[in-house]
């Protein structure tokens, strides 16, 4: 967290198969003021969310986006680091194989 | 087989007839409908995204339908999967499908692979066909799709559905992003949700598979903004309709300008599925339903653990006490380790996890029911309900 920067509440929009982890939660509230603080501070209030969002080396999964708004993070020039404002919302899309279970 | 199309195309007073709705319109017209007809539209699956896509695909006059499916129509499928009947249960699907096809619309030629899509067949099943359609199930067949068409240059109209919520795009275009640009690689199986969390609304494949079959007759007639380079998303329960930026990815292994993907590869090992069982399942002690209810029936003292969740528990039970497997690390204290536990969850698997984790935790005298509540539902007790 950087000094002097403003925390936004922003909005962290969970897909179904994660909401289990998150206390069966749709959306998440929290104050942050870059993507990745508002990332930190959700898998800081549900932990159980950190391996399905991370790599064990603290990287985004590959098969979790996360979009600011309609924009993929991974093609925003300051990536995770993107301050945000007012408004912007986070959603996580994980890939979804179809409606079958592993068992 | 270009000049045999040519000569095909020509639509008969009947067909006049029965297109006449889209041929009053200007955004088809004739010459649009002779294009749905010269089209070859392949449906990967014909479950629950691929019975409403070969249904509206055949009702529009899409001239050759290829359908690839193994499988076999079973009770759980009728909820959603509305090309299959009631009488079709124990048919092959491309039997009971192709069927349908027919009575609906009799100009469509039904072409049948009856095979489970894989990298030695996929670009030759390919081959003759203009627009893929996935309605797979599992991610193994969804990567396998996904670089037969990229690799053959071929429209891939994407679907994915999962309880509620689904997603739609369409991949493989020359510009646009392919399934591996949004997700280079799939989850692991342990991270891949399991029976307790899965489970679809019947009618979202019947609004994604409509998705797809707007998107592939759109293609079919170059008409309207396709959904290229855009993911769809889908939520039933809200009723929200969603629309995200999807971008080709630069690095992608088998888009990219540097792509390392120049074949099909071995897909179930690229998804990290070795084989049908998953281990948990093996490497625990066991105990069979005979077994058990013999013994429950002599008064034995066992405490039977279901780890299945509420409302599955509502369908059926054993009178076990509850304790979905989510909640057994901190609900582990209510359990009496002294006494002899026998797991157990619909077909063994979460069970599976419990007991070795129960083991791992200390307790000495826990068991996995063999094959679950189904395996006693088949063996000890005919009349309860399986699901």
């Amino acid at each position: 967290m950087i000094a002097g920067t403003t925390q936004i509440p922003m909005k962290i929009f969970i897909p179904t198969p994660l909401r289990q982890y998150a206390g069966k939660q749709d959306a998440v509230e929290v104050q942050a003021s870059t993507i990745a603080g508002a990332l930190s501070e959700l898998v800081s209030s549900h932990p159980d969310l950190k391996r399905h969002l991370y790599t064990d080396d603290g990287k985004l999964r590959a098969f979790v986006n996360i979009y600011l708004n309609d924009e993929d993070v991974r093609y925003l020039s300051e990536k995770e680091q993107t301050p945000v404002k007012n408004g912007d919302q986070l959603t996580i899309i994980p890939s979804i194989a179809g409606g079958n279970c592993i068992l | 087989m270009a000049t045999s199309t040519l000569v095909s195309n020509a639509l008969s007073k009947d067909e006049i007839l029965r297109y006449s709705r889209h041929l009053i319109m200007p955004e088809v017209g004739l010459e649009g409908q002779q294009k749905l007809k010269a089209a070859r539209v392949l449906c990967i699956g014909t479950g629950g995204l691929g019975s409403p896509l070969a249904l509206y695909l055949a009702a529009a006059g899409v001239g050759t339908l290829g359908l690839v499916d193994f499988d076999v129509v079973d009770f759980t499928n009728l909820q959603r999967q509305i090309i299959h009947s009631t009488a079709d249960v124990g048919r092959k699907k491309l039997d009971s499908a192709a069927e349908k096809i027919e009575s609906i619309n009799p100009y469509v030629d039904v072409v049948r692979f009856e095979t489970r899509l894989s990298s030695d067949n996929a670009l030759r099943i390919f081959e003759d066909f203009d627009i893929v359609v996935d309605g797979t199930d599992n991610f193994p067949t969804r990567y396998l799709v996904n670089d037969a068409c990229v690799l053959s240059g071929k429209p891939n109209v994407y679907g994915s559905i999962f309880r509620f919520e689904g997603q739609a795009s369409v991949f493989g275009m020359k510009d646009g992003p392919c399934y591996r640009c949004l997700y280079p690689e799939p989850p692991p199986p342990g991270l891949v949700p399991s029976c307790a969390e899965g489970g679809v609304l019947g009618i979202l494949p019947g609004l994604v598979g409509i998705i797809q079959a707007t998107e592939t007759i759109k293609l079919i007639l170059g008409n309207g903004d396709p959904l290229v380079g855009r993911l769809l998303l889908v939520d039933a329960l809200g009723m929200r309709f969603r629309e995200l930026k999807l971008r080709k990815n630069p690095e992608c292994p088998v888009c990219g300008p540097n792509r390392t993907i120049h074949e099909l590869i071995d897909y179930q090992e690229f998804c990290g599925i070795r084989g049908e069982e998953a281990p948990a399942s093996v490497s625990v002690p066991e105990i069979q339903p005979e077994e058990l209810k013999r013994r429950l029936d002599a008064g034995e003292d066992i405490f039977v653990l279901d780890v299945r969740e509420p409302h599955e528990y509502q369908i059926c039970n054993l009178n076990g006490q509850l304790i979905p497997l989510g909640d057994l690390p901190k609900r582990m204290n209510e359990l009496d380790s002294s006494r002899e536990i026998v797991a157990h969850c619909r077909s063994g698997v979460r069970s599976g996890k419990a007991v070795d984790f129960l083991r791992q935790a200390g307790f000495r005298k826990v068991k996995n029911l063999a094959g679950g509540i189904l395996a006693w539902a088949d063996r000890v007790d005919p009349k309860m309900p399986k699901y």
